[in-house]
């Protein structure tokens, strides 16, 4: 059989956003045994409940319309959401897949010391980055039934988990810097081969039945540049596990960093935060070498932002 | 003079019959075959396109062209084999298969009946599979890639909506067997690799009895 060559496809990419900067937290793993479920397979990772154990009463009905939002954010929280992402674009199998930032990875580490705002997050405080930044829209006020919904759900899938414990399968993995510095030249050809097909040429995704299949990658429709995909470490874990979808882990980790960068240098959404200039937006807001934001490929510093669609 | 003008008359006509076979000249073939051994397309793929359930012959119209060139190139270069489509596929000029393939693509998408909804243990996992995959095995959901309800989603995905059990599920047995490998990124003999014969059938039956529903394609 022949090697497979690694497709990106994806259809995903997005939401990492949202896993920006982890809590500090001791990254002690813990071994959690499975809930019992209907699946029998040996996994190394927490398995949540399944869907089906969603119960029917009060509490089960925002678990289940959380759910519904994490799918389908501009149909349940439109008036939230500024782009054309879903959650599930970047947390697969909404939100319940191991190295896909899932759900249950992130709520036990809340409350949480974030470094990205310099405060005690909540867990709905979190949520509100998410809105901010990945979904390029407004953050629900804390008690608006939108965040509740989330968390309900979130709180649900961790059932049986311990608290304050970073588990296995958490966030994105960290994928080994490559023998060669990212290259935009090298991302494109990457790209041309693997990601194309789904993402566009033009990475801006393809829509059908007035739906989102494929995501955009940049653009006006795409995460800002104040979400944690804006990253290259970030978009590398995620590009390496999980795309092209499906087909995780086939790409070599070069050609995972080499794409990522050529994803984060291109422009998107401005950074909310922005405060007048790009290099001392640089300077507050995106100091670390995995961040292209003020840095200038191919002749454009990047972080002009794009026109609002 | 009059050998002049009877240039110029000959010239018109073939003028304007050349143009009058680019445009039927998809239509001819579907219905007429092109008159060098290759049948009319219509004798399986119906009068409408919309393809012959029972027998597994699919829907052709309101395909991608995209879409339905490639698959002829692809007959006739065997990376999809098929004893029916590969002597039809190699019997067509390259001009006869963009005909071919543009016409079917313009026709609109025939009505269909759906099939009686499946129920039990085969109607959850084909609606499981449809809509939400089974990560698990690391396997997307159909609709991830071919949209919602299986509408189809630009040149490489095509619907399965209006597309029969038979059809569906003689494909993915192929993918999986080998006999079909031109998908891009090898991506469909990845996925059918992970699924039992108890998922093909519910997957095909599952779409077989969706109605079918045109894409609204936008472009963001």
């Amino acid at each position: 059989m022949k090697r497979m060559r690694p497709i990106l496809i994806g259809a995903v990419l997005l939401l990492t956003a949202c896993e920006r900067s982890a809590p500090q937290t001791a990254a002690s793993s813990a071994h959690v045994p499975a809930p019992a479920t209907s699946s029998t397979k040996v996994t190394d990772h927490f398995v949540p409940p399944p869907e089906s154990a969603i119960p029917g009463d009060d509490f089960g009905k925002q678990v289940a319309l959380g759910r519904q939002i994490f799918i389908d954010p501009g149909h349940y929280a439109k008036a939230y959401v500024g782009n054309q992402l879903s959650c599930e674009n970047c947390h697969l199998d909404a939100g319940r897949l191991a190295n896909s930032a899932p759900l249950w990875g992130a709520y036990p580490m809340y409350p949480a010391y974030r470094s990205k705002n310099h405060h005690v997050n909540t867990f709905a405080e979190r949520l509100q980055g998410c809105f901010n930044y990945s979904m390029n829209g407004k953050a629900p006020p804390l008690g608006d039934p939108v965040l509740v919904a989330l968390e309900s759900y979130a709180y649900w899938m961790s059932k049986g988990e311990p608290i304050g414990t970073s588990l296995p399968g958490r966030s994105y993995p960290k994928v080994t810097k490559p023998a060669l510095a990212p290259d935009y030249a090298r991302g494109t050809a990457v790209f041309k081969r693997d990601c194309a097909l789904c993402h566009g040429g033009d990475g801006q995704g393809q829509q059908a039945a007035g739906r989102t299949v494929f995501p955009p990658l940049w653009g006006p429709q795409s995460f800002n540049w104040g979400a944690g995909m804006e990253q290259v470490n970030n978009a590398a874990g995620f590009i390496k596990a999980n795309m092209p979808l499906g087909r995780g882990n086939t790409l070599t980790d070069q050609d995972a960093w080499d794409v990522a960068y050529y994803m984060d240098a291109h422009e998107r959404p401005q950074d909310p935060r922005f405060n007048g200039s790009i290099q001392a937006t640089r300077a507050a807001y995106h100091d670390t070498p995995d961040s292209l934001y003020g840095v200038a490929v191919n002749g454009q510093t990047l972080g002009q932002g794009t026109a609002k669609p | 003079m009059n050998m002049l003008r009877a240039a110029l008359m000959m010239l018109c006509v073939l003028g304007a019959s050349s143009a009058l076979a680019d445009t039927l000249s998809g239509a001819v073939l579907a219905q007429q075959g092109n008159g060098h051994g290759v049948a009319p397309c219509m004798a399986c793929h119906g009068a409408d396109g919309g393809g012959q359930a029972a027998a597994g012959f699919p829907r052709l119209a309101g395909l991608s062209q995209a879409y339905l060139r490639k698959q002829l190139d692809d007959f006739a270069n065997g990376s999809r084999v098929n004893a029916t489509m590969q002597p039809v596929a190699s019997g067509l000029s390259d001009t006869e298969r963009d005909a071919v393939a543009e016409y079917y693509s313009k026709l609109p998408t025939p009505p269909v009946t759906p099939s009686p909804a499946p129920s039990g243990d085969i109607a959850q996992v084909g609606q499981r599979l449809a809509t939400r995959g089974r990560w698990s095995d690391a396997l997307p959901a159909c609709e991830q890639c071919h949209g919602p309800g299986g509408v189809g989603v630009g040149d490489h995905f095509p619907p399965l909506s209006g597309q029969s059990a038979v059809y569906l599920s003689n494909q993915l047995h192929a993918w999986q067997q080998g006999s079909r490998r031109n998908d891009p990124l090898q991506l469909m003999q990845s996925v059918s690799g992970k699924l039992s014969d108890d998922d093909v059938a519910a997957i095909g039956a599952w779409y077989a009895a969706q109605m079918n529903v045109s894409p609204k394609e936008q472009q963001p």
